[in-house]
């Protein structure tokens, strides 16, 4: 077993699907449609014409039901061209994406929207209005979403510098060999980096009022009317938010209440948007590895796996490309599970938090994850931001023992042999710990009273609005990368797909169990491959830190515990990325929390909220 | 009946709570912040469910050798026979050129008589605001010169006068990085051919390559 070559996760081994589905479409449609034919890449290249109608043709003929991605590219200097990239798969047969992309000049930047097709492609358009400055035709929501209104420019087009710019790509020149040091809040961030509109003046300026917030709640009703006295109305707007970060995070909903029943809900976010793919395109590719860690902060093990793995399919593209050896997958893995782990019971513990439990149901549910951090400090040096995969394999193997060595006063000392510790945390500890949740909440009558046939997502309605995860999969979805699309050692290992029927808050409890249990069978397994590998490669080739990364474009994701994670990468073949995106499972499951809460009373929002689990460094990014 | 799930939850917490007494019984006498007590409590092991909680500052949990906090500069000791107190780092400018938010500044040495650069670095300093604790200057630093730091009790009274740490702030020696990773320290030893750094090392088996043949001749 151990010498059998890891699965292809390099994406050579899945047939393409393009040219089968290239053919099909230039039947209908002979002039709209061509294969990308740049090097590195690969999909369908639409005119923007007749987006709509090939993006309908491939949801109802082709059975591309599932809109996974939609980013946006500035191609300055490569054409001048802005790019709009959709990612869209199968969801009841799986496989692999098909990609297709529409272009439009820079300066007009206009795009027909899909969000008649696939409704999940209103935020993700959102999103690329408001860094890329594309306008959606028909989008009927169409303005800034992780950004306020009011500011100018777009900061993911190319041409675009943030304050305090120093230089387009890091490593900056200024560290060495003449590396004086100096603050850059020193500096004037206002200074040259910053643009203007033309007739802008600081003086007299007033920051834009909130009311195209309040007037996109789309229910015709003005703040205006709303404060105008003796009009009778029951409507009521109500901001929830922004929340203190101990809850879920600074996370702004604003809804419309009719008596206490919710008619629409409007989310609010980019309270911690730090433009986190600006600062990727500027990192060369290792360097963006540590800054993984930041997106989903609960999991950053899983969000070093997607990214390990976007690269490592460009790096395949090039001759001289190796897959990581068999014990760095199984490593991977183990992480990966564990963080899977350590976010669910996360995920449970706050969900009560949320319905009102305060933190006693919290801290049990988190007792077990302060070993699984021990473990992930022993090996990765980090308990939170792990920084732990590196293209090619791991950062270091297992450590012989969880050990600590005493520096300060008062270190208190563990020691223990670290596949013994690994036994016993899987085979007896995490199981009695989800075995005591279960019979701590899952009866609980309180429980089922606020959860059962609330915010219910139904089946449809759950792969139209692109959630993924957890979400889906409790919508009556079956729907897992790890087996639909396989990625590392996934397809040698035994276990199931969790999956819910009724999409309601508690069947998404109820599926963090089961996914928990799922994820302890899987960990079982890796025991016995750890033993047999020990002492194997971790890495393939020799570690660099500037490894030279073909040109072309990639797409690695992963099940993340919240779902699906995804990285576009594309490398122009210099040391940076040229884009980076970073497909956020948090935020993109927020573009069905409206649909979930209609009808709900306020009091249910919060617990709607907290069983899609959210983490607000990957919602707002 | 209803109701009867909430009481059965109930009964979960009311376990958690008298374990916690329970478990407290068997440290009577001994102490319970004990490094004994503490296998026992935080071990993977522990039989009770009680409660887990580490009472910091009375009791820290020493942090293993791969952690991660703060960058140092690892330089001979400073009773070193030849070269006390001598920084490891040749300023090859390999950790700025990695390192993630760029906190780390170097002027490069250079040579007063030739005007050519040498290899020691003349300023070093690092924005420990900025740093991102990822470690990946110490992991690619060819000559094991930058470390990372175990210490996390960092906080002072004044951010502008404190967090930019310079070459004398940061400079330890070597024999604090073998006290704090032995395991590491041996290995990378090892992979070096000894204790010292590697372009001592490199010197001393020059000089007896140098030595030896001249030997040979002489006994010829």
């Amino acid at each position: 077993m151990a010498e059998k070559p890891v699965a292809e996760q390099a994406g050579v081994a899945a047939p393409d699907p393009v040219a089968e589905i290239l053919a099909a479409l230039s039947e209908q449609y002979p002039d709209a449609v061509q294969a990308d034919t740049r090097k590195g890449y690969s999909g369908i290249v639409v005119r923007p014409e007749k987006l709509v109608e090939v993006a309908t043709a491939l949801r109802d003929q082709l059975g591309y039901d599932y809109l996974s991605s939609a980013t946006a590219v500035d191609y300055l200097g490569k054409g001048d061209h802005l790019e709009m990239v959709y990612h869209v798969y199968r969801i009841r047969q799986g496989g692999p994406a098909l990609v297709f992309k529409a272009l439009t000049p820079r300066v007009s930047a206009t795009l027909p929207s899909l969000i008649s097709v696939w409704p999940g492609a209103d935020l993700q358009e959102r999103e690329a209005y408001d860094l890329m400055g594309i306008r959606f035709e028909g989008h009927p929501n169409l303005k800034r979403i992780l950004l306020w209104e009011g500011f100018n420019g777009h900061p993911l087009r190319k041409d675009w510098k943030e304050a305090y710019y120093e230089q387009d790509q890091k490593p900056f020149d200024s560290r060495w060999p003449g590396g004086k040091v100096h603050r850059a809040e020193e500096n004037n961030p206002y200074g040259r980096n910053v643009s203007y509109p033309d007739d802008f003046t600081l003086e007299g300026y007033t920051p834009p009022d909130e009311n195209s917030i309040y007037a996109g709640l789309g229910m015709g009703v003005s703040m205006q009317e709303l404060a105008s006295p003796g009009l009778e109305t029951e409507r009521l707007i109500v901001n929830l938010g922004p929340h203190h970060p101990s809850t879920h995070g600074v996370f702004r909903m604003i809804v419309t209440l009719n008596g206490e029943t919710i008619e629409s809900l409007e989310p609010v976010m980019g309270y911690l948007h730090r433009n986190h793919e600006k600062i990727g395109e500027r990192n060369t590719f290792i360097q963006n590895m540590p800054f993984t860690d930041r997106l989903d902060y609960i999991s950053s093990m899983s969000n070093n796996f997607g990214y390990a793995m976007a690269v490592e399919k460009l790096l395949a593209l090039g001759a001289r490309y190796q897959p990581p050896p068999y014990r760095a997958e199984v490593i991977r893995v183990l992480m990966a599970e564990f963080t899977r782990v350590v976010n669910h019971l996360w995920a449970i513990g706050f969900l009560l938090n949320d319905l009102g439990a305060f933190f006693t149901p919290a801290l049990y549910a988190i007792g077990e994850r302060e070993l699984i951090l021990d473990f992930f400090e022993a090996t990765a040096g980090s308990r939170l931001m792990c920084n732990y995969m590196r293209f090619g394999g791991v950062f270091k193997d297992l450590p012989e023992r969880i050990q600590g060595i005493p520096l300060l006063t008062n270190d208190r000392v563990r020691n223990e042999p670290t596949m013994d510790f690994l036994d016993s945390l899987i085979n007896e500890r995490l199981p009695r710990a989800v075995d005591e949740l279960d019979r701590y909440l899952t009866k609980s009558e309180i429980m089922i009273t606020r959860c059962e046939g609330v915010g219910v997502l139904p089946p449809e309605m759950a792969i139209a609005y692109s959630t993924a995860g957890p979400v889906l999969r409790a919508s009556g979805v079956p729907y897992d990368i790890r087996r639909s699309d396989p990625y590392s050692i996934y397809p040698e290992l035994d276990f199931d797909v969790a999956v819910r029927y009724n999409g309601d808050i508690y069947d998404r409890y109820l599926i963090r169990l089961d996914e928990i249990r799922q994820s302890i069978r899987i960990l079982k397994q890796l025991l016995p491959r750890l033993r047999e590998t020990e002492g194997q490669p971790i890495i393939s080739g020799t570690k660099a830190y500037s490894p030279r990364v073909p040109e072309g474009e990639a797409y690695g994701r992963v099940e993340n515990p919240k779902g699906e994670l995804g990285f576009y990468v594309i490398s122009d073949g210099g040391q940076n990325a040229w884009r980076y995106h970073v497909r956020a499972p948090s935020y993109i499951n927020l573009t069905a929390l409206s649909e979930m809460c209609k009808g709900h009373k306020i009091a249910d929002v919060v617990a709607v909220l907290g069983s899609i689990d959210i983490v607000l460094g990957e919602t707002d990014r | 009946m209803y109701g009867l799930g909430v009481l059965k939850g109930m009964g979960v917490t009311l376990k958690h709570f008298m374990d916690t007494y329970i478990e407290d019984i068997q440290f009577l006498g001994k102490g319970k912040k004990t490094d004994a007590a503490f296998q026992i409590r935080q071990g993977s092991r522990a039989r009770s469910l009680g409660l887990f909680t580490v009472e910091y500052p009375e009791e820290k949990i020493a942090v293993p050798e791969r952690f991660r906090f703060i960058p140092f500069l690892v330089t001979n000791n400073l009773d070193d026979e030849e070269n006390p107190g001598k920084d490891w780092c040749t300023s090859c400018g390999i950790c700025p050129k990695v390192c993630p938010p760029q906190c780390i500044w170097i002027v490069r040495g250079t040579d007063p008589e030739t005007g050519r650069p040498k290899p020691e670095p003349e300023e070093f300093h690092i924005d420990i605001d900025l740093c991102m604790n990822c470690g990946l200057c110490a992991e690619f630093c060819p000559f094991d010169a930058i470390k990372m730091d175990h210490d996390y009790e960092l906080a002072s009274y004044d951010r502008s006068g404190h967090h930019i740490f310079d070459k004398q702030r940061l400079s330890k020696e070597f024999r604090y990085w073998r006290s704090i990773a032995p395991t590491i320290s041996a290995e990378e030893a090892e992979a070096r051919g000894g204790w010292e750094h590697k372009d001592t090392l490199k010197e001393k088996a020059k000089a007896a390559r140098a030595a030896k043949p001249t030997q040979e001749s002489a006994e010829s």
